[in-house]
């Protein structure tokens, strides 16, 4: 440590002008990482306060010079030779001028002339606004391309990758059984629970069941499972993609003329499609098991909220909730792909799509959900 | 070696950028149907680049890729699929599936593309491991094998349909000098004997006055090509003496060594 705060010492800078007109600066002793900071910001100090015409550097006294130190001495070449002016660096021990030589002003200089300049805000926010609408709309023609693919696929099923299909839906389905079951199961039992407070005092507490059925079969059953599949899978397909795409395996595909849509994007989504509307019904189901352990604990029997299930629920309404899982499902299938086939190189790179995928996922089906409360608002569902 | 020098791949007032950033700037070449042609530059220069425009993975920016007489960039469909049947790609990272075995990685496009029996796909795919010195590893999953094993797997899997042009990107470059002089040896014996047309990047100067009957030599600075000819010609002739500064100081290292 003695040695440290020595060093910061070890080093001088003192200027004067001289006959003239030019500024000298007498730096001696040695510059290195340590003691470089302060003659810096002195040499600085001095040079942009007298702007000098000639610029004399004495730097005979230097008796030890590392790439700080030669640092040092190019930025004052390059400031005065941006400036116009002129410097002379006089009396360097040959060994650091060699150095020094290594460096020309003029690389540096070009080198800072392509760096845009600061933008304002408005060139920001116009900037990320066509950002935004130009992600939008590579989202759209993506989808539109799996869409594509997909009733190509329909017509010749034996272009598929059924093993991928079947691996994928193994990993969509049964592998998210067991913690869309339990949220369901919760939020049944949570909703259930809640609403029995207030309609207790109305003596309606047997309506409760209607309120789980209809909330489960509508909105919550697909909604939920939905958003569990899009955080297990989603980030899955883009991390798997998005690893294929940082070594080079997508172009391999690309080259060896399998399209990555069809031979990625496909058995994905298909598995995608047919998984999700299954794990909705069991979402379903399970959401009903939760609401009946409140109900069991309120005194009603099985066979009361059975029927009082059955006399509240439509066909309609489960289909209604089926076909927006159908389309979560191409949505939570769709965006995990695109994002990890839109990765770009780069060791972050891969978390990055991973992120997007799941909160991209999440915002289109908000959004779609919504959608369809209007929809379905308008048809009387 | 072919005398008659009948073009195979034509690159035509060719500009290469990403976004804005221009990264070849206006070059055009041929290659000549069977031979060895070596691309070569410092790192970032653009070899990549230019390797993957000319496997039709990136459109050029402005001019033309001719293979075989086609547009591989403007082509689509059928058309497309008949010029990428044609080329194999062999990529700097290897690029093996690695949710497949090395077979399985030979199989694949062999299964998308031919109506051989999986026996006969079997066959020609271990075939191809044993001409890249990989037998025994047909089971193992890539990253099972080694860099330079998985290099080579590349260069087998690309061979599967039997391509009459063979990109390689940095095939030697991670090798040992031994594996690496295999490699030059299975290069020039396909060569010869196939009359294959590689076109491969490399910075290898034993490698290069091996295989290569002509070379490009590209620069960040011009952001194009600063020579083209057959090695030994541009270390002793080249009139740019950064060329045969390259040419020699290598040589002369490989001497000294
Ligand atoms: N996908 C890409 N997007 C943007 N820039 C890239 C991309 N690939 C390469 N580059 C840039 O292009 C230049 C040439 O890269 P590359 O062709 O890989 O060089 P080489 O193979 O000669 O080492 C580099 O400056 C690199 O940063
Ligand atoms: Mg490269």
């Amino acid at each position: 440590m003695e040695s440290y705060v020595k060093d910061s010492n070890l080093s001088s800078i003192t200027s004067q002008v001289n006959s003239d007109g030019s500024l000298q600066l007498n730096i001696a002793g040695r510059l290195d990482s340590n003691t470089t900071g302060k003659i810096w910001r002195q040499a600085k100090n001095e040079v942009e306060k007298n702007s000098p015409r000639n610029l004399v550097i004495d730097a005979s006294g230097i008796n030890y010079c590392d790439g700080a130190g030669i640092a040092l001495l190019f930025e004052l070449q390059l400031h005065q030779q941006k400036a116009g002016k002129e410097i002379e660096i006089r009396g360097l021990a040959n060994e650091f001028q060699q150095l020094l030589d290594q460096f020309k002003a003029g690389e540096f200089i070009e080198a800072e002339v392509e760096v845009p300049g600061p933008s304002n805000i408005f060139e920001k926010v116009g900037r990320s606004t066509l950002d935004i609408l130009q992600d939008f709309k590579a989202n759209i023609s993506f989808l539109g391309e799996v869409m594509v693919s997909l009733f190509y696929a329909m017509l010749h099923p034996r272009s598929v990758r059924w093993k991928d299909f079947l691996i994928t839906s193994e990993l969509i389905g049964v592998n998210a059984f067991s913690i869309v079951a339990l949220v369901c199961f919760l939020i049944g039992l949570v909703m259930a629970f809640q609403s029995a407070i207030p309609m207790q005092q109305y003596g309606a507490q047997l309506f409760v069941a209607n309120l789980i059925v209809i909330a489960m079969f509508k909105e919550l059953g697909p909604l939920m499972t939905a958003w569990v599949v899009n955080g297990r899978s989603a980030s899955a397909f883009a991390a798997e993609l998005g690893t294929m795409k940082v070594n080079e395996e997508i172009d391999a595909l690309t080259t060896m003329g399998l399209e990555p849509v069809r031979f990625l994007v496909v058995p994905r989504v298909l598995a995608a499609l047919v998984m999700i509307p299954i794990l909705t019904i069991f979402g379903n189901l399970f959401g009903l098991i939760g609401g009946l352990v409140v109900m069991l604990s309120l005194g009603f029997s099985v066979v009361t909220y059975v029927n009082q299930i059955t006399s509240a629920a439509t066909y309609v309404m489960l289909l209604a909730g089926l076909i927006k899982s159908v389309v979560f499902a191409f949505i939570i299938g769709g965006v995990g792909c695109m994002e990890g086939l839109r990765t770009k190189t780069g060791a972050s790179a891969v978390g990055d799509s991973t992120t997007s995928a799941v909160v991209v996922g999440l915002v289109m089906i908000i959004f779609v959900d919504g959608v369809f409360g209007v929809i379905y608002y308008f048809l009387g569902i | 070696m072919s005398g008659d020098k009948e073009p195979i791949i034509r690159v035509e007032n060719f500009t290469a950028a990403y976004g804005d950033n221009v990264i070849i700037d206006n070059i055009s070449f041929e290659v000549y149907r069977g031979e060895v042609f070596v691309i070569l530059g410092g790192s970032g220069c653009g070899k990549s680049t230019v390797l993957k425009h000319m496997i039709g993975l990136y459109e050029p920016a402005a001019g033309k890729i001719l293979i075989d007489g086609e547009d591989i960039a403007a082509s689509s469909g059928e058309d497309r699929l008949k010029i990428l049947k044609k080329i194999g790609v062999a990529y700097q990272s290897g690029a093996l599936f690695g949710s497949m075995t090395i077979l399985e990685n030979l199989r694949l496009s062999l299964e998308e593309y031919t109506d051989l029996s999986p026996d006969a796909m079997d066959l020609i795919s271990l075939m191809k491991l044993k001409l890249v010195g990989l037998s025994g590893s047909e089971h193992k999953m890539p990253s099972e094998l080694s860099g330079g094993m998985q290099k080579r797997a590349a260069l087998a899997r690309a061979m599967a349909l039997d391509p009459f042009i063979l990109f390689l990107d940095e095939p030697s470059a991670g090798l040992d000098p031994i594996t690496s002089a295999e490699l030059d040896q299975l290069i020039l014996r396909l060569a010869r004997s196939l009359k294959i047309t590689f076109v491969v990047v490399t910075h290898e100067l034993p490698s290069i006055y091996t295989i290569a009957d002509r070379v490009i030599m590209l620069d960040k600075r011009v952001k194009g090509i600063v020579a083209t000819g057959k090695p030994q010609d541009l270390r002793d002739h080249s009139d740019n003496p950064w060329v045969r500064q390259f040419f020699n100081r290598e040589v002369e290292s490989e001497v000294a060594a």
